[in-house]
């Protein structure tokens, strides 16, 4: 009758998931060394006895999970920061441009901020309602502090302190072609107005090396209507994986707008006009920085 | 006093019963010798085997004939269980939704489109008597050794399906703490809306850990036509709308009854969620 709690057991891994995840977890481990185990270790989250948060974040997952993140961050796009400083220690909204088809630039700013940033935080992006209907994918995202960027969602998670990511171009940016690139396409303005809500420091981030990871000609939108994505961006390899090009994340300085969250969308349109700009500023400076794609 | 159409065995001594059903006239009767305080509205069925026109008459006439009843006949207080399944089961709702999200559960299917209008009509019910001082609670999922709704038998199964991918945060609360959320919400002063939430929420498969179960995972897409023919032969007790729950968040913010009401679960989670098995921990003195 009585079972005990059967949660997964760092020191005694149980069936082939459990062995797979004690392998992960040692794989994050060996490739950060002491220091990244003492970052890992200062992580908090307001865990109940299941070992997750109440928006369903586990950080014994994520701490698996990161393994082939991490490998990708050090050695595959070996990600360079810039400015990492000035991302403040209590919340912050960090806004950033988003490509390369696959959302690999969120991971590895989130990494960023995980293996660099002062605190060491697990940031959360606000992730497309599209998500939550992908099997795997759903409680994957869940598990690792991924939330679904509904308005109520962002402002409970600023209240609560945490660092939030957005990407205000959503599918528009993440799935553009190749002749976009480095072009911010529309900004939604959605992010603006809880941020001046909730007076929260937005840090503009600029991404370089995602645009070039996936180079799509062709965004096939009848397929997609069809299969119910948002898009369906055709690139050299068929689907979408990523070359091995070089990242380079640019962190500018914090941005805090006076005023609440009633603004007209005249005066929002205007803030969220300089957000872009500065994002537009960071990305040139660091393709005029950069060396080479690769 | 207590009024139901099924016998209630094992009813408390002090506790006068009456096996009415709430839409026949005789009610009235009791309400009218005008005794009557306060009235709690729990005789909401939900039974997916009960023909939908009976489950529709009971639910929406037999809320609104009960209710009516009480503003006629000078209740002060009407206290309605609702259910936070009346939000609905989406993939871009909020993780913890607040009173006033829009009520969606019967968008995707129409067999739970009485539970919501039962709830419609009691917040209307609330602006129109305002003599009446009127609660309705949204309880998450209600379990405990002697529940037998969809949740608590869900939970009982040794070998629960699972949707292949899906692993939704849950929110799971016992049946004792419901009954104090109900007292509290007898409180003069109080009136409105309330999520009542248990202690707390956690992954579907940690539960089903818990509870020592062997989930099995059907692909979503194949799951419901399944299910369905399933439950039409008889071999399942769940229809296919139930599967939602097992795939989307409906996870509710229960601060403002914390609030206002002061209610806080008594039992842990662990509590809660092994209470489906019959394991009773000792009995929580219900305040009021």
């Amino acid at each position: 009758m009585s079972t005990a709690l059967v949660r997964y057991d760092r020191d005694r891994p149980r069936g082939l998931f459990g062995r797979l995840r004690g392998a992960m977890e040692r794989w994050t481990l060996a490739q950060g060394g002491p220091d990244l185990e003492a970052r890992l270790a200062r992580l908090v989250a307001p865990q109940n006895e299941y070992g997750v948060d109440p928006f369903g974040l586990e950080l014994d997952f994520t701490r698996a999970a990161i393994a082939p993140v991490l490998w990708l961050y050090r050695n595959y796009f070996r990600v360079q920061t810039h400015g990492i400083g000035h991302v403040p220690t209590g919340r912050a909204m960090l806004v950033s441009n988003h490509s390369g088809q696959l959302p690999l630039d969120a991971a590895m700013i989130a990494l960023s901020l995980l293996v660099e940033a002062e605190p060491p935080r697990v940031a959360r992006a606000m992730v497309e309602k599209w998500a939550p209907t992908l099997p795997f994918v759903a409680p994957f995202f869940a598990r690792i502090g991924q939330v679904v960027g509904t308005p109520e969602n962002c402002r409970r998670l600023l209240a609560a302190g945490e660092t939030i990511m957005v990407f205000p171009e959503g599918v528009r940016g993440l799935n553009k072609t190749w002749d976009k690139r480095y072009q911010l396409q529309d900004f939604g303005s959605g992010f603006m107005r809880i941020a001046l809500e909730t007076q929260t420091p937005i840090v503009p981030v600029g991404v370089i090396g995602a645009e070039e990871q996936a180079p799509a000609f062709f965004d096939f939108k009848a397929a997609a209507k069809l299969l119910g994505f948002p898009a369906l961006p055709i690139t050299l390899t068929g689907i979408p994986l990523p070359l091995p090009v070089k990242y380079h994340l640019w962190f500018g300085e914090p941005l805090r707008f006076p005023g609440g969250g009633d603004d007209d969308d005249v005066e929002l349109e205007r803030k969220v006009r300089e957000v872009k700009g500065r994002i537009q500023a960071l990305v040139a400076e660091g393709l005029t920085q950069r060396r080479g794609i690769f | 006093m207590g009024l139901d159409r099924r016998a209630f065995p094992g009813a408390p001594k002090d506790l006068e019963v009456h096996h009415l059903d709430i839409r026949k006239r005789k009610v009235e009767e009791i309400f009218r010798r005008g005794d009557v305080k306060a009235l709690i509205h729990m005789a909401i069925i939900h039974d997916p085997r009960l023909p939908q026109r009976e489950h529709h008459s009971f639910n929406v006439l037999g809320t609104k004939a009960v209710l009516e009843f009480a503003a006629r006949h000078g209740v002060r207080k009407v206290v309605v269980l609702s259910s936070a399944s009346v939000y609905g089961p989406q993939p871009g709702n909020d993780n913890f939704l607040g009173e006033d999200s829009p009520l969606l559960g019967s968008q995707r299917f129409p067999e739970i489109r009485d539970l919501v209008e039962v709830d419609m009509y009691a917040q209307q019910y609330m602006w129109r008597h305002p003599e009446v001082e009127t609660a309705i609670l949204r309880p998450v999922h209600v379990v405990g050794p002697t529940v037998r709704n969809a949740p608590a038998s869900y939970l009982r199964l040794p070998r629960p399906w699972t949707l292949a991918g899906f692993d939704p945060m849950v929110q799971l609360i016992h049946q004792e703490d419901v009954a104090r959320a109900v007292a509290l919400a007898l409180k003069s002063g109080v009136r409105g809306v309330y999520n009542v939430v248990g202690p707390g929420e956690l992954p579907l498969s940690a539960a089903l850990r818990e509870l020592g179960r062997t989930p099995v995972p059907v692909p979503h897409l194949i799951a419901r036509p399944l299910l369905d023919k399933l439950f039409q032969y008889r071999l399942a007790g769940f229809p296919s709308a139930e599967l939602d729950h097992l795939q989307f968040l409906c996870t509710v913010d229960g601060s403002r009854a914390e609030r206002e009401l002061g209610f806080r679960p008594a039992y842990t989670l662990r509590q809660t969620i092994r209470s489906v098995m019959g394991e009773e921990p000792p009995r929580v003195q219900v305040q009021g």
